[in-house]
C-alpha cells in the first residue's frame, strides 16, 4: 500500500524546462521543493485545491505556477499581498496563498506585507527566509546574518555598514491584526513535520475566515550558501535558528470575533450620490451612436485644468457616455505644467491615455507648443488667445481663438477660463445640453461659493458662441 | 515489506533523505541518472514506512513510500 507519494495537487509534469519534465527547477537540496510539497499535500487534504489562488512571487519560486495545479497569479515583485487583497475583495471564498521569499517580502514588498497584515486580510502568507537573494545569485538580503558572506558583502555583513538582520515574524508581531504568527524551520525531519502542522493551521485559519496568518519558514539555499545540502541544514541549526528562533509568536485563532472584511452593498444610484457629495447626477440618455472624443486640456496648475477635466467627464457620464479622466501634473501642482486627458465615447474605453487627441484645449503657450503636433488630422485646437500670442501652425485642423482669460477677468476668478473654453467646445461640437451642464457644474466645482461665478461664465460663453462663432 | 522507492531520474542526489532516515535505509549509489546526478537507493530491511524521507525530499515525485507489499526495485 502506498502511504506517501507525489501529492495530487502537483501537475503530473512540469513544463518549465520542456515537455514531460518531472523535476523542479530548484537546485539540489533547496528548501522550496520541501515547502511546496507540504502545501500541495494540504491543498488536497483540506480539499481547497479548486478554490485556491496561489500568488507566485518574484524570486526562485517565481515559477510555482508550473508546479501546483491550482489557481495562480504571478505577482510583481513584492506586491503579492496587495494582489491578494484585491482578490479578497472580489472573491470571498478564494483561498489565497502568498508565497514570498525574503527579497520579495522583506525588501521590495515591505510596505505591502505590513499593510496587508495591518488590515488583517484573510490570507495565508508563507515567507521563505533563506537569508539571501537566491534568484540573483546570492546578494545580501534584509535577512542575511551579521558576518555572513554574500555576493554583495564579500567580507561578511556588517551591521554598521549594512544594517541588522530583520526578523519578519517579530515585525509582524508588532502589528495588532494578525491572528497567527509562527516561525518554522526545514533544517531537520522533525522540524519539517512540525512545519506541516503549522502550515495546516495557517490554512485552516483562512478557511474559517479568521484573518491573517503569517508563517516564516527558515529554508536552506545550499547553492548560495556554498554548502552541500546536508551541511546547509546543520548550518541552519547552528547559525540561523539562534538568530531567528523557531517558535509560535501568536495564536489568536480561538478568539472571537471573526474577521469582517465585507464591503457595503449599495445601488449604483446610491453610490453616485455618495461620490458626488449628495448632489444628484442627471440620468444619461441617448448618447450619439458613434462618437469618441479624446480631449487634452492643458495649461499650468491653478488654471483649473484638472477640474475642467472632471467637469467634462462628469458631464459626459450624465449624458450617458462612457468616460475616463486622467490627470497629469508635476510635483508643484500650482504653477507647474498640468494637463488632463478626458475620453468620452459611446463605446467601452480601453485606456484612459490620450496620446493622439482630437481636441486640444490649450490654456497657455507651453501647452500649445507641446501638444499641437499630437493632434489628430481634422481635430480641433482651442487657443486661449489672451495668454497665447502664437498662432497654430497646423493647417489640417480646426482652430478657435478664444480670449478666455480676458472674459474670465470680469468674474474675478481667472480659473473660470476653463469653463468658458469647455462650454464653447461643447457648443461648437454640437454636444452641449445646457440644462445638464448647469446641473453637473456644481458637482464638479470644489468651492461651493464659486458655483455662481462659474454658472455666470458659462452663460457668458454661450452668448459669445452665439455672437462670434455662428 | 515496507520500503521507500526512489525514482532514479527524479532524484537530484542531495542526500537529505539519506541523512534523515532514522533507520539508515537510504544511500547514494555510484550510477549517474539522466539529470547527471548520483541518485539515492533504498533498502527495505528496516524501513518502517514513517514517511520522513518523503517529507524532507525537495523533489515532488522522487520518493514513494510503501507499507507492506512494496514493489521490488
Ligand atoms: S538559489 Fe537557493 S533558493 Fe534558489 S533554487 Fe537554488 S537553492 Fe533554492
Ligand atoms: S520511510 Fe522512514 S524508514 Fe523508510 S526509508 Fe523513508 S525515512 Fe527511512
Ligand atoms: S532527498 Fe530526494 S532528491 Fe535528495 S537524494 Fe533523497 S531522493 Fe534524491
Amino acid at each position: 500500500m502506498i502511504v506517501k507519494e507525489k501529492p495530487k495537487a502537483f501537475y503530473d509534469t512540469f513544463e518549465r524546462k520542456g515537455a514531460g519534465q518531472k523535476v523542479t527547477h530548484y537546485c539540489p537540496g533547496c528548501g522550496h521543493g520541501t515547502a511546496h510539497k507540504l502545501i500541495a499535500e494540504l491543498l488536497v487534504e483540506l480539499d481547497i485545491q479548486d478554490r485556491t489562488i496561489f500568488l507566485s512571487p518574484v524570486g526562485c519560486s517565481v515559477f510555482a505556477y508550473y508546479y501546483m495545479d491550482t489557481g495562480n497569479i504571478q505577482c510583481a515583485h513584492g506586491r503579492a499581498p496587495a494582489v491578494g487583497t484585491g482578490i479578497r475583495r472580489t472573491h470571498k471564498d478564494a483561498i489565497l496563498i502568498s508565497y514570498q521569499g525574503d527579497g520579495d517580502l522583506a525588501a521590495i514588498g515591505t510596505a505591502e506585507i505590513i499593510h496587508a497584515a495591518n488590515r488583517g486580510e484573510n490570507m495565508t502568507v508563507f515567507f521563505i527566509n533563506n537569508a539571501i537573494y537566491g534568484m540573483t545569485g546570492g546578494q545580501m538580503a534584509p535577512t542575511t546574518l551579521e558576518g555572513q558572506k554574500t555576493l554583495t558583502t564579500p567580507l561578511g555583513r556588517s551591521s554598521g555598514r549594512d544594517g541588522n538582520p530583520i526578523g519578519m515574524a517579530e515585525l509582524m508581531n508588532a502589528i495588532k491584526a494578525p491572528v497567527y504568527i509562527e516561525r518554522v524551520s526545514l533544517s531537520t525531519a522533525g522540524k519539517v513535520l512540525k512545519a506541516r502542522k503549522v502550515f495546516k493551521k495557517a490554512l485552516e485559519n483562512q478557511i474559517e475566515k479568521k484573518g491573517f496568518s503569517f508563517v516564516e519558514v527558515l529554508s536552506p539555499c545550499p547553492i548560495n550558501w556554498k554548502m552541500d545540502p546536508v551541511e546547509a541544514r546543520s548550518w541552519m541549526q547552528a547559525q540561523l535558528e539562534p538568530i531567528y528562533p523557531v517558535k509560535n509568536f501568536r495564536d489568536e485563532s480561538l478568539l472571537p470575533p471573526p474577521h469582517d472584511d465585507t464591503l457595503p452593498q449599495m445601488e449604483e444610484k446610491e453610490m453616485k450620490q455618495l461620490l458626488s457629495a449628495g448632489g444628484a447626477i442627471p440620468e444619461g440618455k441617448n448618447p450619439a451612436p458613434d462618437l469618441e472624443q479624446r480631449v487634452k486640456i492643458a495649461g499650468f496648475g491653478g488654471q483649473g485644468v484638472l477640474s475642467a477635466g472632471v467637469l467634462l467627464a462628469n458631464y459626459a457620464i450624465a449624458r450617458g457616455y462612457q468616460a475616463t479622466w486622467l490627470p497629469s501634473y508635476g510635483p508643484e501642482m500650482r504653477g507647474g505644467k498640468a494637463n488632463a486627458s478626458v475620453i468620452f465615447s459611446s463605446r467601452a474605453i480601453g485606456s484612459p491615455v490620450v496620446a493622439v487627441p482630437n481636441v486640444l484645449i490649450a490654456l497657455n503657450t507651453p501647452s500649445l507648443i507641446s501638444f499641437e503636433p499630437d493632434v489628430e488630422r481634422g481635430g480641433l485646437i482651442m487657443v486661449n488667445s489672451t495668454l497665447i500670442s502664437d498662432k497654430v501652425k497646423r493647417e489640417d485642423v480646426d482652430v478657435l481663438y478664444i480670449p478666455a482669460s480676458e472674459m474670465a477677468k470680469e468674474s474675478g476668478v481667472m480659473a473660470t477660463a476653463n469653463v468658458i473654453m469647455l462650454t464653447i467646445y461643447l457648443k461648437y461640437k454640437g454636444l452641449a445640453d445646457t440644462e445638464i451642464l448647469k446641473k453637473i457644474l456644481p458637482l464638479s466645482v470644489k468651492r461651493k461659493d464659486a458655483v455662481a461665478v462659474n454658472l455666470k461664465m458659462m452663460e457668458k460663453a454661450l452668448t459669445y458662441f452665439e455672437e462670434e462663432l455662428t | 515489506m515496507n520500503r521507500s522507492v526512489i525514482e532514479a531520474d527524479l532524484c537530484k542526489g542531495c542526500r537529505v533523505c539519506v541523512n534523515s532516515c532514522p533507520n539508515h535505509c537510504l544511500s547514494i549509489g555510484s550510477a549517474i541518472n539522466r539529470l547527471g546526478y548520483q541518485y539515492a537507493h533504498s533498502t527495505p530491511e528496516k524501513c518502517n514506512a514513517c514517511g520522513i524521507c518523503f517529507y524532507v525530499c525537495p523533489e515532488p515525485g522522487a520518493i514513494t513510500v510503501y507499507k507492506g507489499d512494496a514493489p521490488d526495485v
